[in-house]
């Protein structure tokens, strides 16, 4: 660990990009390399590139300009189609051997962002106490239940997915918010122990400082390791987040119904209705696109954070 | 924040914040009661179902391992095991490779650099698996796609992708290895750094050329962090399921109904088979705790060859 800490310090330390230095010291032997990183550029980004593309062009052009690198009849009615601005019957008339479709991706857009939002809530906050005590507290049987929740990162989703799935029937809990939400709200395992790792490394002569001062014990949690592992704790809702807003076989389970289908879920039964026809693949990737912006969104702000949480998950 | 002032020492409040043990419970509870209901209890009760037939709609009638016999009498179950096994064994081992061979580019470049190019390398593994589906699903459409495009213009011909039972598979472990080698390739990076430098001069000194020293160097060192990338990897790539739903739905002519997909079916589009459900997630279970244990001791885990350097 100590060698990647100093090494992530020291790349702190460079961020500023000048561009002389980058290529000091290289050579024409180089070339081959950078012509690698340019292919692995353009791998990771045309893909994406490709979904902007096809959603900016007209609906008849995507079937006729198949190999057009740039929009053809460059038009956003894609866009508003699929987030239900526009009315799209017209354009399904011109159109007739396309099926066109009308979408509301608001609320498919909506309902991502409040399962994703009350998950990282309850998660983050409900895993960062419980870690907290497995790392600083004692009390009876704590290695034994935290020994238990490990046991639970082996358990393949799919194991867990049917029980939970006649659970949250029983509760009647199908086709709400609760039901997409219950099994992540509490607790995973894996953010319990990635908190854990967190609170293990705090110092403790900070924590038995504020002991002597007179501080209760929830004091020091609260006043002392929390400021502390603020860092972690983004980090870890930042993953909770990505990993919920891109979730699918669950809801597919529990949340097929209109009113709380996620955008995950609505893009699969959007692919599903192609009744007759050639599929409407600038209407598709308009709605692909609008669901990259989160993902997006989180890799410009917080790309150097989920980064590092990666390489350290790799060596815990 | 008054709980933290010694002076309200013995208020009904202060007891409480003060005991740890007390204030431990408190702490867990939550976590206790999801794990209890999500994931202990779900766990013991997949066992359970998996010894009943049931159809969620009457009652469940307890039926031993017949379950569990009918699976492996199943040839669409045996066919989905092959085809999951067939599909772990396109995906890691090239995902694998590239991963190793794009950290291995990026540890040439300065830090500004990589920095920026693994924070593009992880872009695919930010987005959903449905919307990797689709996007790869349009440009791998068969008639219209630009890889056809592109793979006329440079004389390949045109090829079917998933429109095939001899390419889907194939063409589903592609797409998950876009998604995921930039995820590993930042793991393995990480490994790489902290090979000392002074093994390499040395190695050089010796006169060991670049290649002997990756295989003679970087890879053995990089054990530990293969290790658990592959663990991690084979794990979830035997449960793919997403990418598969969203493309081709088990076809064409099943070849691409893996395990999951198979599991859903027996859930959600063909009569409900609870008990046959779960005993198939029960076997894929085993199947996982298996391979895993393989894993770890064929690749010792735990120990680093750095320890023979020093």
């Amino acid at each position: 660990m100590d060698t990647i800490n100093s090494a992530a310090s020291r790349e702190t330390a460079t961020r500023t990009i000048n561009w002389s230095r980058l290529f000091a010291g290289w050579g024409w032997r180089d070339i081959p390399v950078l012509i690698v990183l340019f292919m692995l550029l353009f791998g990771a980004l045309f893909p994406f590139w490709w979904v902007v593309r096809t959603g900016l062009t007209s609906p008849s052009s995507v079937f006729s300009q198949t190999s057009s690198l740039l929009p053809v009849n460059t038009t956003t009615q894609n866009f508003e189609r699929v987030l239900g601005l526009v009315d799209a019957s017209e354009l399904a008339r011109e159109n007739p051997n396309i099926s066109i479709a009308q979408l509301n991706f608001w609320i498919y857009l909506r309902n991502s962002f409040i399962v994703s939002l009350l998950i990282t809530l309850g998660q983050t906050t409900f895993s960062t106490l419980a870690a907290y005590a497995f790392a600083r507290l004692k009390f009876p049987f704590r290695d034994q239940i935290f020994f238990i929740y490990l046991t639970g990162l082996m358990v393949p989703g799919i194991v867990l997915f049917i029980p939970n799935f006649v659970l949250v029937r029983e509760l009647g809990w199908i086709g709400t918010y609760q039901g997409i939400v219950a099994p992540f709200f509490l607790m995973t395992p894996f953010a319990v122990f990635f908190m854990r790792q967190f609170f293990l490394s705090l110092n403790r002569d900070l924590e038995e400082a504020a002991t002597l001062d007179g501080a209760t014990k929830f004091g020091i949690f609260w006043r002392v390791a929390l400021p502390l592992i603020q860092g972690p704790v983004l980090t870890l809702a930042i993953l909770t987040f990505i990993q919920s807003w891109n979730e699918y076989l669950w809801p597919l389970l529990v949340g097929r119904s209109e009113d709380v289908r996620v955008l995950t879920v609505a893009l699969g039964i959007f692919r599903e209705q192609t009744p007759q026809g050639a599929p409407d693949w600038a209407g598709l990737m308009a709605g692909t696109a609008i669901a990259i912006i989160p993902g997006l969104m989180i890799f410009i702000f917080f790309g150097r954070k989920v980064v590092d949480s990666i390489q350290f998950s790799g060596f815990k | 924040m008054a709980l933290t002032k010694p002076k309200t020492n013995g208020s009904f409040l202060d007891k409480i914040t003060n005991n740890e043990a007390l204030l431990a419970y408190i702490f867990i509870l939550p976590s206790l009661i999801g794990f209890i209901a999500f994931y202990a209890v779900p766990a013991l009760r997949a066992f359970y179902i998996s010894f009943q037939e049931w159809n969620l709609l009457s009652d469940a009638r307890y039926v031993g391992l017949d379950n569990y016999q009918d699976l492996l009498n199943d040839r669409r179950f045996v066919d989905s095991l092959r085809i999951t096994v067939v599909y772990v064994l396109w995906n890691i081992p090239l995902q694998t490779v590239i991963a190793i061979f794009m950290a291995v580019v990026l540890e040439r470049f300065s830090t500004g650099i990589s920095t920026l190019m693994r924070g593009i390398l992880i872009l695919p593994w930010l987005m959903p698996n449905v919307v990797v589906a689709l996007l790869w699903l349009w440009i791998l459409d068969p008639s219209i796609g630009i890889m056809n495009e592109f793979l006329t213009w440079i004389g390949i011909g045109k090829q079917p992708f998933m429109g095939s039972p001899d390419q889907a598979i194939q063409s589903i472990a592609g797409i998950n290895i876009w998604r995921h080698a930039g995820y590993n390739a930042i793991l393995i990076f990480a490994g790489l750094k902290l090979i000392p430098r002074s093994l390499y001069e040395a190695a050089a000194i010796d006169g060991a050329n670049g290649v002997r020293q990756f295989f003679s160097i970087t890879l053995p060192l990089l054990r530990p962090v293969l290790v658990f990338v592959l663990v991690t990897s084979v794990i979830g790539s035997f449960q793919v399921f997403d990418t598969i739903a969203v493309t081709t739905g088990g076809g064409p002519a099943g070849s691409t109904r893996v395990v999951i997909y198979y599991i859903f079916e027996q859930v959600f589009e063909r009569r409900i088979r609870m008990g046959t459900a779960t005993a198939a997630s029960v076997i894929l279970f085993m199947i996982l705790v298996t391979i895993t244990l393989i894993q770890m001791r064929f690749l010792r885990s735990k120990q680093s060859d750095l320890a023979d350097y020093s």
